[in-house]
């Protein structure tokens, strides 16, 4: 018993539990949170602001709940195109990257062209590519994929060229081959920064497939969330709008939430980003 | 102090039982000009003999690392010409094994994964691969660690395991950058000692850079002093004591003149 109180006493001194370190992570970000919410809806309800300027959260709430038939459906043709266009972007970058990666020449003839695609902003050329692609949803997918291409090209093709030199000229002196080097080496290297890039490309898949909607303005029963938000506007439906909104951050919440954990989960045995200092 | 000092080659030390006195490699008039202009090394002639334990010391730019890679095939030579005993080259290649100063392992492989890469590219299978490497993680004193991360054990434990990856090899010579350089003292004498150890137990022959005179000295059977700007070798030191030298040669009048023998060189290679 004596014992067991000892190893306690020693957690508690050496660091941060489990509940402090929860805390720290979650509780004071969400307490921050719901003060926002708190003061926001007081301040609506004081100064009684007509709900078509702003909406108190509460009657936010409200109003996702009854417009969730149509709110839903939105959220997954908005999702659906940012995941698509996230999935397409990673296959593509990486592929692109190890081109890059296999010739300096390659890298240095084609980088500028991916420069300029990244450059050039999508709202100028969204309508173009819903002009010339037929279908609806197939451009607003070329849109964001654009926009989430660049940081995985650009990150990945950086990690593939980081290789520590040394364990280069290793493998060469035990006489790899190029496809061993490459495997056994370059892309574990490189993994890192792609899941950085990995984790910009998410939320810039989703802005990419928001903005594309706008431009698109599209109705019907294939509109995401953004035509929700064009329409809500229309008819000053602002509640609604905030509805959607609410909807769009927190899908791109949950995107940066689920990059970020599966870099945790490929890089905390190895990697300084991922692997808890010790104190 | 005369006979200590010796600026011919070949002379042998029979205390060491692998040493045969017989050429593994002569490097003649091998020079090195970088792309840049820099001349690193001019002229170097030096033979290296199967089983010896040779240091090349010198100081910072005296182009001792270049020559190491120039040996390890690394880097290409401008002049001159290596010729290796049986006259392979490429075969060769394959039966040198090379320590790098800082232990350059892969972060995101275990220390088992990283000892196994050497077996890997040879395409060994797993099988036969998996008790040469558990024997190489013994042998340099980590077993227990062979599931942890690299970034896990301390600097000289990381050491260990690029010695190790070394030894799973099997290499007929092994090439040293100033492998513990990066060391405190304390765990370096130790891995000093780790190194005579496995070097005694196997047949290999020892390249050995350095700048530090008394680790030259502790390590080798013969010291290679090196001269600066442009590389080349300045002169010759037989370190004529017996092995196994155990930690009281550290403190023995002997080790005293060789290390006296060796500074005097060094500091000649200053004036000239």
């Amino acid at each position: 018993m004596n014992e067991k109180r000892g190893i306690t006493i020693r957690n508690v001194a050496k660091g941060p539990g489990p509940l402090r370190n929860f805390m720290a992570r979650i509780g004071a970000p969400v307490l921050v949170g719901l003060g926002f919410l708190t003061i926001w809806e007081v301040l609506v309800r004081i100064a009684e602001v007509p709900h078509y300027i702003l909406p108190g959260p509460l009657l936010i709430i409200k109003t996702l709940i009854t417009d969730w038939h149509t709110l839903f459906p939105s959220l997954m043709v908005t999702l659906s195109i940012t995941l698509s266009a996230l999935f397409v972007a990673t296959v593509a970058g990486v592929g692109v990257a190890v081109l890059f990666a296999q010739s300096r020449m390659v890298e240095r003839t084609l980088f500028p062209y991916t420069v300029m695609l990244q450059v050039t902003p999508i709202v100028a050329i969204a309508p173009l590519i819903i002009i010339w692609v037929k279908d609806i949803q197939l451009s607003l997918l070329i849109c964001a994929w654009i926009v989430a291409f660049f940081p995985i090209i650009s990150n990945t093709t950086l990690g593939l060229n980081s290789t520590n030199h040394n364990l280069l000229d290793l493998l060469q002196l035990y006489g790899a081959s190029r496809r061993q080097i490459f495997w056994y080496v370059r892309l574990p290297s490189a993994l890192p920064y792609f899941l950085g890039g990995l984790r910009i490309s998410g939320g810039l898949a989703l802005i990419g497939a928001v903005v594309a909607e706008f431009v698109a303005g599209t109705g019907g029963n294939q509109s995401g969330l953004a035509f929700r938000i064009l329409e809500s506007s229309y008819t000053l439906q602002i509640p609604r709008m905030f509805a959607a909104l609410f909807l769009i951050t927190f899908s791109g919440v949950l995107i940066y939430i689920a990059t970020t954990l599966i870099a945790h989960f490929a890089l905390h045995r190895w990697h300084e980003s991922a692997v808890r200092r010790e104190s | 102090m005369t006979p200590l000092l010796n600026s011919g080659v070949g002379v042998t030390s029979p205390k060491v039982a692998s040493m045969s006195g017989k050429p593994l490699l002569t490097l003649s008039n091998v020079g090195k000009v970088y792309s840049t202009g820099v001349v690193a090394l001019r002229d170097v002639n030096l033979t290296i003999e199967e089983g010896e334990f040779l240091s090349l010391l010198g100081p910072s730019g005296c182009g001792k690392s270049t020559l190491l890679r120039i040996i390890a095939g690394l880097g290409g030579t401008t002049g001159g010409s290596l010729s290796w005993n049986d006259g392979a080259t490429r075969n060769m290649r394959r039966e040198i094994g090379f320590v790098f100063q800082d232990a350059t392992l892969m972060p995101w492989a275990t220390v088992f994964k990283n000892v196994l890469l050497p077996l890997k590219l040879r395409g060994m299978s797993k099988a036969e691969a998996t008790p040469r490497v558990e024997r190489a993680i013994e042998q340099v004193g980590l077993s227990g660690f062979a599931n942890a991360y690299p970034r896990e054990p301390s600097g000289g434990m990381r050491m260990r395991v690029s010695v190790a990856r070394a030894l799973v090899a099997e290499p007929k010579i092994l090439l040293m950058d100033e492998p513990f350089a990066s060391l405190d003292e304390i765990t370096r004498f130790r891995l000093n000692d780790d190194l005579l150890r496995l070097w005694a137990g196997q047949d290999w022959t020892v390249v050995f850079v350095t700048h530090s005179v008394f680790e030259s000295v502790y390590l080798s059977s013969r010291v290679v002093v090196m001269n600066t700007s442009p590389g080349s070798v300045f002169g010759t030191v037989n370190v004529d004591a017996p092995y196994p030298r155990l930690e009281d040669y550290r403190t023995s009048t002997t080790y005293n003149e060789y290390c006296r023998a060796v500074s005097t060189k060094l500091s000649e290679t200053m004036k000239s």
